[in-house]
C-alpha cells in the first residue's frame, strides 16, 4: 500500500514483511528509528515468531547475529558509523562463514572530529570485508532493497548491507509502497540454510584453517562475490516481475544516450542528479548519469558497457581515501581502461555538507569541459584551507 | 514545485509540522517530501524543517533555499537568526506571536513582498489543547493563508498521527487558527 511515512518506519516495515526469526541492535543515530521500530512491532504481537535481542553494543549484535544466523535463522541487524567500526571483526566473520545477514547501514560519516551527518566513510571502510554492498536512491528503493536483499543473501550465503544515506533518506517522509508479509512470500521463500548449528546434529563450523587451504578458501569467497552479480540482476528482475518496479540491480542509466559526460554517484544524490541533468540537457548539454546501486560486487562489465561512446566520466563520492582520492573511482578506471575515457572526481557531501544543484551545475559545467582537476572537493572553503595549510607548515 | 520552511525550537513539533503537512497533500494526492534539518534535537534549541509539495514526483534532496512559504513558530527566532533568507517574492509568512508586525521588526527583517499572517498559535493550542503546542495550529493558518492543501487535508492527517484524545483536542486548535487567518483575510480586503 502506498503511504507517506518516514524512511526508517518504511524499512522497520518491509523488514518485518521478509518475516525475520532474530533481530538484533544497539542503536546509533542515525539508524536508531529503524530499530525502534522493529522493536514496536515485535511487542505488539505484529512481527510474530520473532526474538528482538537487546545486546550492550554493536560488537553484540554482529556476533549474536552470527549466533543466530548459523542456527538458520533470517536474520537482521542496522548499525551506522562508529558502531559499524565498532562491530567490524564479527563483520568479517560473518561473511567469512558465508552467514546470510542483512544489515541496514543508515550512512554516516566517521570521526574525529565526531560528526552525525551523513556520507559514505563508514560503509565504504568496509569496502573488502566480503559483504554484498546496495546503496539505495530512495526511501523506495531502500524498502525494495531489503526484500531483495534477503533473497540475495539466502540463495548465495553471501551477508549483505543496504546501505540508505542517513537523516536524508532514515528520517525523510516521502510516499512508498510497503509490500506486505503476504505478497513478500511469494517473492522470498522461507530461508534454507545449506548447513546449520543443531545440538541433535552436531556440526563444527569455523574451524581454524591454515596456511594449506587458506588462500582457497578466500579464493572461493572472491570467486562467490563475482558470482552474486549474476543473482543481484537477476533477483532485481524477478522483484519486477513481481511488483512492477525497477530498484535494485547493478546499475542504472538516465539519459546517457549520446551523452559526451557521464556522471556516476551511489545513494540519495542521484535524485538531485537527474534534476541537474535534465536542467543542463535543457541548456542543450550532452551528459547524462549513471546510478550504481551494486558497490559490491562491482559490475565491472554493465558499468563499461554503459559508459560506451561516453567522453568523459565524473564520479561523485560521499567518501575517499585520505591521500589518494576517490574509492569508487579505483574500480571505475579500472573498468573503463582502455576505453579512452578520461575520469574525474568530486568528492561531495561529507559530514552531512548538503550538495546542491546550484554547486553540482557549477561544478558539471567546468567538467564538462574538462576544466576542473582530477579530484575536486565540491563547496570546499579554499582560503581558511591555504591559510591554515600555510600555518601548520610553518610549523614542522 | 511549493516549497516549505518551518522554524521553531527543539520541543514544539516543527519535524512532525513537517511531516502532518506532507500526509496532508499525499491524501490530497500530491507528492510530499519533508525532512528535518538535523543534528539539533535538544529542547529549545532552533530547528527547521522543510516540507516540498508537487503535482510530480520529488527528486531533489537539498535543503530548501529560496521558500514560497515561511512558518514561524517561535517568533523571537525573528531577532536571533535571518530567517526570512531566500524567502520568495509573493510568498507567503506564518507567524506564532500575541505581538504585532512592528514589534516584530518583520517590516525591518522581511525585504521581499508576502502575504503575512500573525496569529496567538501557543494561546489558541492551550485553549483547545492544553498544551503550549502550536505546532498543527499553525498548519490550520496554512491552510487558510495559502490555499496549498485544505483544512480537512490537515485534520485528517492529524487523526491519523495523534490518539484520539490528543488528535481531537489538534483539530480543534487547527479549525480555529484557520478561522482567525480567514477572518484576518477578510477584513484586510
Amino acid at each position: 500500500m502506498l503511504r507517506q511515512v518516514e524512511g526508517s518506519k518504511a524499512v522497520a516495515d518491509a523488514v518485518a514483511a521478509c518475516a525475520p526469526e532474530v533481530i538484533c541492535a544497539y542503536p546509533i543515530s542515525p539508524q536508531t528509528h529503524i530499530v525502534e521500530g522493529l522493536s514496536a512491532l515485535v511487542k505488539d504481537g505484529s512481527l510474530k515468531n520473532c526474538e528482538f535481542i537487546n545486546v550492550e553494543s554493536e560488537f553484540a549484535a554482529m556476533s549474536v547475529a552470527i549466533g543466530a544466523s548459523a542456527t538458520g535463522a533470517r536474520t537482521y541487524t542496522a548499525t551506522a558509523s562508529q558502531g559499524l567500526l565498532y562491530m567490524i571483526e564479527a563483520v568479517y566473520n560473518a561473511s567469512g562463514l558465508g552467514l546470510p545477514i542483512v544489515m541496514t547501514v543508515a550512512n554516516r560519516a566517521i570521526g574525529g572530529p565526531i560528526n552525525i551527518w551523513n556520507d559514505h566513510s563508514d560503509s565504504m571502510s568496509q569496502r573488502d570485508c566480503g559483504w554484498l554492498q546496495l546503496y539505495a536512491e530512495n526511501n523506495q528503493e531502500a524498502v525494495d532493497l531489503h526484500i531483495q536483499a534477503f533473497r540475495i543473501a539466502e540463495e548465495m550465503s553471501i551477508p549483505v548491507m543496504v546501505c540508505m544515506d542517513g537523516f536524508i533518506l532514515t528520517h525523510a517522509y516521502e510516499q512508498v509502497d510497503i509490500p506486505t508479509r503476504e505478497e513478500v512470500k511469494t517473492f522470498l521463500p522461507p530461508f534454507t540454510p545449506r548447513q546449520h548449528l543443531d545440538p541433535a546434529d552436531p556440526v563444527s563450523i569455523g574451524a581454524m584453517v591454515g596456511p594449506e587451504s587458506f588462500t582457497e578458501v578466500k579464493y572461493l569467497a572472491h570467486q562467490r562475490m563475482i558470482d552474486s552479480l549474476r543473482k543481484v540482476q537477476e533477483v532485481a528482475d524477478d522483484f519486477e516481475r513481481h511488483f512492477g518496479r525497477k530498484t535494485g540491480g547493478q546499475l542504472r542509466s538516465y539519459r546517457t544516450e549520446g551523452a559526451d559526460t557521464v556522471v556516476l554517484a551511489l545513494g540519495s544524490v542521484i535524485g538531485t542528479l537527474k534534476d541537474v541533468v535534465d536542467e543542463l540537457q535543457l541548456d542543450g548539454h550532452s551528459i547524462g548519469l549513471v546510478g550504481l546501486t551494486s558497490f559490491r560486487p562491482f559490475p565491472f562489465h554493465a558499468l563499461a558497457e554503459a559508459l560506451k561512446g561516453a567522453k568523459r566520466v565524473v564520479i561523485l563520492e560521499k567518501a575517499f581515501s585520505t591521500g589518494t582520492g576517490g574509492i569508487v573511482t579505483q574500480d571505475v578506471v579500472r573498468a573503463i581502461e582502455g576505453m579512452g575515457i578520461k575520469d574525474f572526481t568530486v568528492i561531495a557531501g561529507l559530514g552531512g555538507r548538503p550538495i546542491t544543484i546550484a554547486s553540482l551545475r557549477e561544478y558539471l559545467t567546468n567538467a564538462m569541459q574538462e576544466n576542473v582537476e582530477r579530484i575536486t572537493f565540491l563547496d570546499l572553503e579554499t582560503e581558511t584551507i591555504e591559510k591554515e595549510l600555510s600555518k601548520e607548515r610553518a610549523l614542522r | 514545485m511549493f516549497q516549505v520552511r518551518i522554524h521553531g525550537r527543539g520541543g514544539q513539533g516543527v519535524v512532525t509540522a513537517a511531516e502532518l503537512l506532507a500526509v496532508a497533500v499525499f491524501n490530497e494526492g500530491k507528492h510530499a517530501q519533508a525532512f528535518p534539518s538535523f543534528g539539533s534535537e535538544r529542547t529549545g534549541a532552533p530547528v527547521i524543517a522543510y516540507c516540498r509539495i508537487s503535482e510530480h514526483e520529488i527528486r531533489a534532496r537539498e535543503p530548501i533555499m529560496e521558500p514560497d512559504a515561511l512558518i514561524v513558530q517561535d517568533a523571537s527566532l525573528i531577532k536571533q537568526i535571518d530567517i526570512f533568507a531566500g524567502l520568495k517574492t509573493g510568498g507567503f509568512v506564518i507567524v506564532n506571536s500575541t505581538e504585532n508586525a512592528d514589534d516584530l521588526l518583520i517590516a525591518e527583517k522581511l525585504k521581499v513582498l508576502t502575504t503575512l499572517a500573525i496569529l496567538p498559535a501557543t494561546e489558541i493550542a492551550m485553549t483547545h489543547l492544553g498544551r503550549p503546542v502550536p505546532n498543527a495550529v499553525l498548519l490550520g493558518a496554512f491552510s487558510a493563508l495559502t490555499g496549498v492543501v485544505s483544512l480537512e487535508a490537515v485534520t485528517d492527517a492529524i487523526n491519523e498521527k495523534f490518539k484520539p484524545k490528543v488528535a481531537a483536542g489538534n483539530v480543534a486548535a487547527a479549525t480555529a487558527a484557520y478561522e482567525y487567518v480567514m477572518n484576518q483575510v477578510a477584513s484586510n480586503a
